[in-house]
């Protein structure tokens, strides 16, 4: 007989176990199976490229869930269980070792990898990639013998380990082939700060070179070959972003573009599908009319939460502000709200001063802010883009005056409420 | 190992076992408190942590932070003097017989 679960969750990620959280939380009465195909304990990415690379935050520290959480809990988290084919006309999954589940509803919940440079040397020993707990292993292996390290790609994850590897020590460079770091994630007064920050901090940053190849020598990368020259390396980390793990659900025919669409309950087109996490496309209630694929912890959070009301019967949550937080150095950013379609940006404070935020309006209405080692601007914006604060630029720029009291009143006329 | 309550938005008592060192939010988030979520790992940027800490049994956290002062000033709708928020408060010997209460919201 095929083991049959109420709820299939593919995938044990934030998403997943959040999901698999909030519905023990919530008194869910069915049966729940949480899927990985790795096979230790569920744990947070976010430390991967920060503490957990310093050694400021222990092995221990990293599991989403203790060990004794799952011994308790009345999900049957199934380790080492890779899903490879979903028939949604059966309601099934099938997994590597050709074992057959069915569902009453599967969510997946799958994230994604990292994305791969396919070029000559690019799989030598020495190049590494910072996705999976496994990956960082094993670039702390290399740590011991490596003085030079070379950043294929300045986005977050790739800065945020840079910024751990110049306090380790090592000599370090970025290849970016944009005209400036952070280019698709935010504009070019937080690029520039954090450029700053980084060649102040003796990182060698190239904009707009290419990469050709990696050269090898003794069986290990031994440069980066560029477009105009070559970088010598010990060691290779390239970040250049995220494939999202949509492969297997679109085989079975759910509507995916650049990941698996989702409606506002986190539902797909298959019937008794639903999707959550990095792997999603959804119309985001704080970029209208746009499709966006997040890839935050908090968008995890967000959408197991919908899910979870929709599987216990209960009002899906109201959306919250999109959120996102990055560590390098002494600098804490952090992000609210969407930076996709604004129309004017106001920056607040001195960013020579190291706190500061950059505010961004769209017609007049606050729609997302950057906060640079300002937790109060970042608590009190998100506030306001949730209420879709209209406030003058000018009272904005003043730091001098805080966040909330602006003296103009906060109007949200015509505000959209997201459906549900 | 310490042993915390926390009374959860339902008034139902949960009594757990905490390790040094964790703080409250990961011991609650480790036995599924309802009401408690620390969406923001602990960062002080969330508020979802909050709970209220009253003298019980002589145990007494150590106090505020001005840092955790000011951000339960701006996270949390009517702070009390009880307030705290669960991610800044280390569990220690000292806590053994703590009750915290979890704000219904
Ligand atoms: C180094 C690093 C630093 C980051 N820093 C931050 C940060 O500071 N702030 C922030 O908000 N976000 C950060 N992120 C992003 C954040 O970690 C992701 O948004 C989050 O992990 C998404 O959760 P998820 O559950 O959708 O996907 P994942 O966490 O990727 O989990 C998906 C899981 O599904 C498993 N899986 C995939 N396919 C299958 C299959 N077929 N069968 C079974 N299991 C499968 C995968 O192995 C994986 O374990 C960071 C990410 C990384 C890698
Ligand atoms: S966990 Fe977010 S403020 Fe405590």
């Amino acid at each position: 007989m095929n083991e049959h679960h109420d709820v299939v969750i593919v995938g044990a990620g934030h998403a997943g176990v959040n999901l698999a959280a909030y519905l023990s939380k919530g008194g869910y009465q069915g049966s729940v199976a949480l899927l990985s195909n790795e096979t230790i304990l569920p744990y947070k990415r976010p430390p991967l490229s920060k503490g957990f690379l310093l050694d400021a935050e222990p092995l221990e520290s990293l599991p989403l869930r203790t060990a004794e959480y799952w011994a308790a809990s009345p999900v049957d988290l199934q380790l080492g269980v890779e899903v490879l084919e979903v028939r949604p006309d059966e309601q099934t999954v099938v997994t590597a070792s050709g074992r057959e589940l069915t569902y009453g509803r599967l969510v997946w919940a799958a994230g994604g990898r990292a994305r791969s440079l396919p070029l000559p040397g690019a799989t030598l020993p020495g190049v590494h990639q910072v996705r999976t707990l496994d990956d960082v292993l094993a670039l702390k292996q290399e740590l011991p013998r490596a003085s030079r390290a070379v950043f294929v790609g300045g986005g977050y994850i790739g800065l945020e380990t840079a910024a751990a590897f110049r306090g380790l020590g090592l000599d370090v460079t970025v290849i970016e082939a944009a005209g400036r770091v952070l280019e698709r994630v935010t504009s070019a007064e937080i690029s520039e700060y954090f450029h700053r920050v980084h060649r102040e901090a003796g990182v060698d940053i190239r904009l707009g070179a290419t990469v050709k190849e990696f050269t090898e020598r003794d069986g290990r990368v031994a440069s980066v070959v560029l477009g105009d020259g070559e970088v010598p390396a010990d060691v290779v980390v390239v970040g250049i972003g995220l494939v999202p793990n949509i492969d297997i659900l679109a085989a079975a025919g759910a509507s995916c573009s650049n990941g698996i669409e989702v409606d506002e309950l986190c539902r797909t087109s298959l019937p008794a599908v639903s999707a959550i996490g990095d792997c999603t496309s959804q119309l985001n209630p704080y970029a209208p009319d746009r499709r966006m694929r997040l890839e935050s912890v908090q968008n995890a959070n967000e959408q197991a939460k919908v899910v979870a009301s929709d599987l216990l019967g209960r009002p899906a949550a109201s959306g919250e502000v999109p959120k996102f937080w990055s560590d390098q150095y002494h600098i804490k950013l952090k992000t609210a709200g969407l930076i996709a379609g604004h129309d004017q940006m106001v920056v607040r404070g001195d960013p020579g001063s190291g706190v500061f935020s950059v505010l961004y309006l769209s017609a007049g209405r606050l729609v997302a802010i950057d906060s640079v080692n300002n937790p109060v601007d970042f608590a009190k914006g998100s506030a306001l883009i949730k209420q879709r604060a209209q406030i003058a630029p000018e009272v904005l720029a003043d730091s001098a005056q805080p966040l909330q009291e602006t003296g103009l009143p906060l109007t949200a006329p015509g505000a959209r409420s997201r459906v549900g | 190992m310490p042993t915390i309550t926390f009374v959860d938005p339902h008034g139902i008592e949960h009594d757990v076992e905490g390790d040094v060192g964790q703080s409250l939010m990961t011991v609650a988030v480790n036995h599924d408190i309802p009401g408690i979520e620390g969406e923001c790992g602990g960062e002080m940027a969330c508020g979802t942590c909050h709970v209220y800490v009253a003298d019980t049994a002589g145990c007494v956290p150590p106090p505020r932070t001005t840092d955790e002062a000011e951000m339960l000033e701006v996270l949390i709708d009517g702070v009390k003097p009880t307030s705290r928020l669960g991610c800044q408060i280390r569990v220690g010997p000292e806590l053994d017989g703590l009750s915290v209460t979890v704000p219904s919201e």
